[in-house]
């Protein structure tokens, strides 16, 4: 009986997850099933975590199981482009602010989704976004931040994109620990992600 | 006749540091007014954490991060840098506010000490961030996955050689230095020494000496400031620090995803490298208490917070070492000073196995009803004004904020008036709030 790695990557079982990967790659399984059975265990573990039952560790040591899987997978890919039919969405952490592990929490669950992320990194000038957004017309971005001063960052951001008449092609999300809807109103985004998963709804509403 | 140190309790040794924090040895007070309020302030703060008798009130301590920067009319960028406005700042911001315990000129820096050895660790403000922006880390893996049995084999040359190399650019070049250890007889010790002769180790060697000469500028201004807040009457509460193991390697060698990643990878390895931390970090924090005369040892703790680690994973990975690191430094007399960081609420019942009248324990978020029914019944707390009400709330509502915790938490001694987490940003008028309501109202009768 094939060992279901849904379930035992979404119980962490990191050595256990990648032999059944392995044994399907040998298999000449479909990659894409794999991803997509591992984009459904992020989904149990996303949903653990809002449950309590999962901490940050969690969500992190998934996140680094799933990175191996993927660098396994791949090369058996025919096509990358293939498994991102989810749409663009771009993710920085704003101006002034380095902190990264929420944002690339976000980037995980995105990417597991099927999105094409876009992660230009920690400590964004408003104008990198303007200019990935021009280059890539991606209709999503995400604008991580930590601290309370990326509040005015944030702003300055989507201040930005107004400016650059841009404002109306792109849905704007923000996320980080003080982020409240007070802080949507004040920065001008669209919607805020209480946690990764929220973002990844977002993302699916607006990049669908 | 005196007992010798090593013959003390642990209640003696305890009592001895007190006394000398209490009456600072070579302090010429400004006044005797000065005086008596330093003994005063001190002694309340005493009662407070031993629980043995009752203050006269509730002490207050204001823990500012940057705040007495703006507050003094500085940027932390000039803060960290000009030694002079630093000391100008902070001397205000306590005589203006007169808190019981103060942090002392508790900036980072200094600025150009960071800027000679190209500290990697972290951004300062104008160096990274913005002048006008507090301080950040820059999570990394310093030490890699595969480097824990170096760590714990030889944890002094895996700081000097390997450590040091990589958060410090000008100290790269150390990764060639020779393992001291192996200087052991005339055949061979010479060949050790090659490494003193390269270039850029030399070169290294001249950017710390410049390094170490500027914090030696900089250590006689904080000496004096130290020297003379305390003759205008007022008790600093720090007098070193040390952190939790589960901290050491989080925050500074592993980064925050390599430790919670370890925890499921490797935890036998990680373990053992706590465990080689643990008489580490006692030392570092019982050496400082003993230089300084001065008791309090500062631990802020960072990833067990509420929903950094599971509840199992706190009491496997982060709270065996952490208390023994605490026992470490009661055994010696020194009064451990946790700063739970965020929320500690799932992490009460399991921290109040601590011996009573030993630590005060600052907390942020945490609900204090429930801390002073758990730990509070064998700990000082202090603390859980919320620092973002002191920026944008009102007197008012700091006054019956305060109200409330004095109504929860000081019966009995105890409680320690204080702000939660270490702010950059209040208003004035609110702090005042917060010292004459608890001057007022947390008087015990």
């Amino acid at each position: 009986m094939a060992k279901d790695l849904c379930n035992t990557l979404a119980d962490l079982k990191e050595d256990e997850a990648l032999a059944i990967v392995q044994d399907r790659l040998n298999a000449n399984a479909d990659p894409l099933g794999i991803l997509d059975d591992a984009r459904r265990a992020m989904e149990i573990v996303g949903r653990r975590f809002a449950e309590s039952k999962y901490f940050i560790p969690d969500l992190v040591y998934s996140g680094e199981i799933l990175k191996r899987i993927n660098e396994m997978v791949k090369p058996k890919l025919a096509k990358e482009g293939e498994t991102k039919s989810g749409g663009k969405v771009i993710i920085g952490t704003v101006a002034g602010d380095i902190h990264d592990i929420g944002k690339d929490i976000v980037v995980f669950m995105l990417d597991v989704n099927g999105f094409e992320v876009l992660d230009l990194g920690v400590d964004v000038p408003a104008q990198k976004f303007i200019d990935k957004i021009k280059e890539s017309g991606a209709p999503v971005v995400g604008l991580s931040g930590f601290l309370t001063l990326a509040f005015d960052s944030m702003k300055q951001t989507i201040d930005a994109m107004k400016d650059a008449g841009l404002r109306d092609k792109v849905k704007v999300m923000i996320g980080g620990g003080q982020i409240t809807d007070e802080v949507v109103k004040y920065t001008g985004a669209d919607a805020f992600g209480k946690d990764a998963m929220v973002g990844v709804s977002l993302a699916k509403k607006w990049a669908a | 006749m005196e007992k010798k140190w090593e013959e003390m309790t642990s209640d003696e040794k305890q009592e001895a540091l007190f006394q000398k924090w209490i009456s600072p040895e070579g302090a010429e007070f400004a006044s005797a007014e000065a005086e008596k309020s330093y003994k005063e302030r001190a002694t309340r703060i005493k009662d407070a954490i031993q629980m043995k008798k009752l203050p006269d009130r509730v002490p207050i301590f204001v823990l500012p991060s940057f705040y007495p920067t703006t507050y003094g009319g500085i940027t932390p960028q000039v803060a960290m840098y000009d030694y002079d406005k630093m000391y100008a700042a902070f001397k205000k911001f306590i005589v203006d506010f007169a808190p019981d315990g103060h942090l002392g000129a508790a900036v980072p820096g200094p600025g150009k000490f960071l800027d000679i050895l190209d500290y990697k660790l972290y951004s300062w403000p104008g160096h990274g961030v913005a002048p006008e922006h507090s301080y950040q880390c820059n999570e990394g893996e310093y030490m890699k996955a595969d480097e824990y049995d170096a760590l714990i084999d030889d944890p002094s040359n895996f700081f000097s050689n390997t450590y040091l190399p990589r958060v410090f650019g000008a100290l790269e070049p150390f990764q060639q230095l020779p393992t001291l250890t192996s200087i052991l007889e005339i055949y061979g010790v010479a060949f050790n020494f090659i490494p003193y002769g390269l270039p850029p180790v030399q070169e290294a060697y001249k950017a710390l000496f410049e390094a170490g000469a500027e914090v030696l500028k900089y250590a006689g201004v904080m000496g004096a400031f130290g020297k003379e807040i305390t003759e205008l009457g007022y008790p600093t509460i720090v007098a070193g620090f040390t952190k939790a193991p589960f901290d050491v390697i989080g925050d500074t060698l592993r980064g925050t995803r390599g430790v919670m990643t370890d925890m499921y990878r490797q935890p036998a390895k990680l373990l053992q490298a706590l465990e080689t931390m643990t008489p580490i970090m006692i030392k570092m924090g019982v050496g400082s208490a003993k230089a300084a005369g001065n008791p309090f040892i500062f631990i802020p703790l960072h990833k067990g917070a509420d929903g950094f680690l599971s509840d199992e994973q706190y009491r496997k990975f982060y709270w065996p070492t952490l208390r023994r690191v605490m026992m470490g430094l009661i055994d010696e007399g020194a009064v451990p000073l946790p700063a739970a960081e965020g929320g500690y609420n799932t992490r009460l019942e399991i921290v109040q196995d601590l011996p009573k009248g030993k630590t005060c324990w600052i907390m942020d978020q945490t609900a204090m009803p429930k801390a002073k029914k758990t730990l509070g019944r064998v700990a000082c707390l202090a603390g859980n004004m919320p620092s973002a009400m002191l920026d944008l709330g009102t007197p008012q509502q700091i006054k019956d904020y305060a109200k409330e915790l004095i109504d929860s938490c000081a019966k009995g001694g105890g409680y320690i008036m204080s702000n939660g987490s270490f702010f950059d940003e209040a208003k004035p008028e609110n702090i005042h709030a917060m010292m004459d309501f608890a001057k007022e109202y947390g008087v015990y009768k």
